[in-house]
């Protein structure tokens, strides 16, 4: 190291760090750009930063700061299916109007993932599944009380295909033509097992034909993970037909797709089950929040998104 | 940078003065890269090798890392083609337009890879902006391996030209300019002189744009559906497994892991043989 003269160690350590760039190059940083007026232009590029910067902060900001009021409301966290997302959302306002010491936090997602989530221990109040088998996850993990879960609203399969037509569908028949264009829900989420059940029963009834249950199959061009997914990429027109729920045809939606109605004999009528998590720490707003959905003013709600309620 | 004098790469000691900083930066290195080491090893822990080897050969496990591996290569190679001028243009040429593409090729490194899949989807979509053309050529994307290889690059290709640039501003233009002298093409300066005094560079760009394509998520989802053994890539596999077979997705998870490493470790060590003479 001594032998080395000051002046070459300069070249030794460009050559090192050119070498060091070969060997990781730092993907992320553009090539050298010749110096213009760098000075008075970094300066300016640095305050438009700064003040897009406070300006996102400040318009976020702002809105729960003037929504706390000096009463501390609780917080109840509720995880709910994919397919109760407008229904609970409007729910959740009208129970915050009655109850305004209680704020109501949504997390809507596929049930099979809501029961993981709680049976990898995620912190919620209240578990609102699309079926008895996502709420069974989440009774052995531990997280329900047994018999804790009742059942609050129903629901039906119904078929849907773009406003336009395309693959040119009039009966349930016509979804085992070939080269037709399905999404279906993959098999772990509850829709999507609902309508293997359909397609069971389908296969059994004289009105299709035998291999009803194949050729529709072999025209599946997606297993998506929630219905909202089938919903969206069939409104898109991403595919020629799906299979949702009666409820997920909301106003929004009703102008981009169209429905074709599964018989009852038919239909699997899906049962939704609604629980308070064992180990929440607000019990009694939590228990309010699964009477008010079960209060008329609930069902009214849900029906409203065409949920057939409990009798 | 060849006519270094020879003395100083037999002491490659030369930027450490001392021992104790070295011993300290390890120590201080240690919580970040212990962080990183922990899960990668639970992983392993967690599946234990008979059943790895069960799991390796159910179709599901077969057709995604089948899948996988059939549309990463092909995206690597597009990124190669396409990538290449992109990457050349931005190292040599200065132009009003410079800055504008340079961070258009960042935005797919920054964005969220579910925006990726929502802009492809409107773009290439039935009923996006080139779909209604597509149908009428009678191409079909969504729902196909060739929407995985396009969600792949949309995502991935930057890497590879972020690499290229740098690769190719390295070099000093006097050699390409003394071969161009003595008489060499466009293409062959390019082949002869460019290529081989950045190839590392390229290499380790094409290794990134892989391994970034190989861990696709997001836009793959969205853009191309989710259908086994043909737009059910690995972290798709991974992902949905999780919910509904977790000895799955574990053993995908530890094919992943395992490869990448692997990979990672012999380009690297290629690399690093390589290099020195350049």
């Amino acid at each position: 190291m001594a032998d080395i003269p000051p002046s070459k160690r300069v070249t030794v350590m460009v050559l090192l760090r050119k070498l060091i760039n070969i060997l990781a190059p730092p993907a992320y940083q553009p090539a050298p750009v010749p110096i213009r007026s760098r000075g008075r232009r970094r300066k300016i590029a640095i305050i438009l930063f700064l003040v897009l910067l406070t300006a996102l902060t400040v318009g976020c900001g702002a809105q729960p700061q003037a929504e706390t009021t000096s009463t501390k409301p609780v917080t109840i966290t509720v995880f709910a299916a994919a397919s109760l997302t407008e229904a609970f959302t409007e729910i959740g306002h009208n129970f915050e109007a009655a109850q305004p010491d209680v704020k109501v936090i949504f997390n809507f997602a596929g049930s099979q993932q809501l029961a993981h989530q709680l049976s990898q221990g995620a912190p919620a109040d209240v578990f609102a599944s699309a079926n008895t088998a996502q709420m069974q996850t989440a009774i052995e993990a531990g997280r329900v009380t047994d018999n804790a879960a009742q059942t609050f609203v129903h629901n039906r399969l119904v078929v849907i295909y773009p406003a336009d037509n395309p693959a040119g569908l009039v009966t349930l028949q016509d979804l085992s033509k070939p080269g037709l264009r399905l999404i279906l829900a993959a098999a772990d989420v509850p829709v999507g097992r609902y309508s293997q059940q359909f397609l069971d029963k389908a296969a059994q009834d004289p009105a299709f034909e035998a291999d009803f249950k194949d050729g529709l199959l072999t025209n599946v061009v997606s297993y998506e993970q929630s219905v909202k997914a089938v919903l969206t990429k069939v409104a898109l027109g991403e595919g020629d037909a799906g299979i949702v729920y009666n409820s997920d045809v909301t106003a929004d939606i009703a102008d981009q797709v169209s429905r074709i109605d599964i018989p009852d004999d038919l239909n699997t009528i899906a049962t939704y089950p609604i629980a308070v998590v064992s180990d929440t720490e607000s019990p009694n707003p939590s228990q309010n929040f699964v009477a008010y959905v079960l209060s008329p003013a609930g069902q009214d709600v849900l029906a409203k998104f065409g949920f057939t309620g409990v009798p | 940078m060849a006519q270094a004098p020879l003395y100083w790469r037999r002491t490659p000691q030369v930027v450490t003065p001392t021992k104790w900083p070295e011993k300290l930066l390890q120590l201080l290195s240690l919580p970040l890269l212990m962080f990183i080491f922990l899960p990668m090893v639970a992983l392993f822990v967690r599946t234990p090798p008979e059943s790895l080897l069960l799991n390796l050969q159910t179709p599901q496990v077969v057709e995604a890392v089948a899948l996988s591996f059939g549309t990463t290569w092909i995206t690597v190679i597009i990124a190669v083609i396409l990538g290449t001028p992109v990457g050349y243009l931005l190292a040599r040429y200065d132009f009003k337009m410079r800055r504008l593409f340079d961070t258009l090729l960042d935005l797919p490194l920054v964005l969220p890879p579910a925006v990726a899949g929502v802009s492809l989807l409107m773009a290439f979509g039935r009923r996006g902006m080139l779909g209604g053309y597509l149908d009428f050529l009678g191409i079909d994307i969504a729902f196909t391996q060739f929407a995985v290889i396009l969600a792949q690059t949309f995502v991935a290709a930057p890497f590879y030209v972020k690499a290229a640039i740098l690769g190719f501003s390295t070099i000093e233009p006097e050699l390409e300019q003394a071969a161009a002298l003595d008489g060499a093409g466009h293409l062959q300066v390019f082949r002869f002189i460019t290529i081989p005094l950045s190839w590392s560079a390229l290499l380790s760009g094409m290794v990134m744009t892989w391994a970034r394509a190989l861990g696709e998520f997001g836009a793959t989802i969205i853009f191309a559906g989710n259908y086994p053994g043909r737009t059910q890539t690995m972290p798709l596999a991974i992902y949905l497994g999780f919910e509904l077979d977790l000895d799955v997705a574990l053993t995908l998870a530890v094919i992943l892991v395992g490869l990448s490493f692997a990979i990672l470790m012999i380009v690297k060590g290629f690399l690093r043989n390589e290099v020195p003479q350049g």
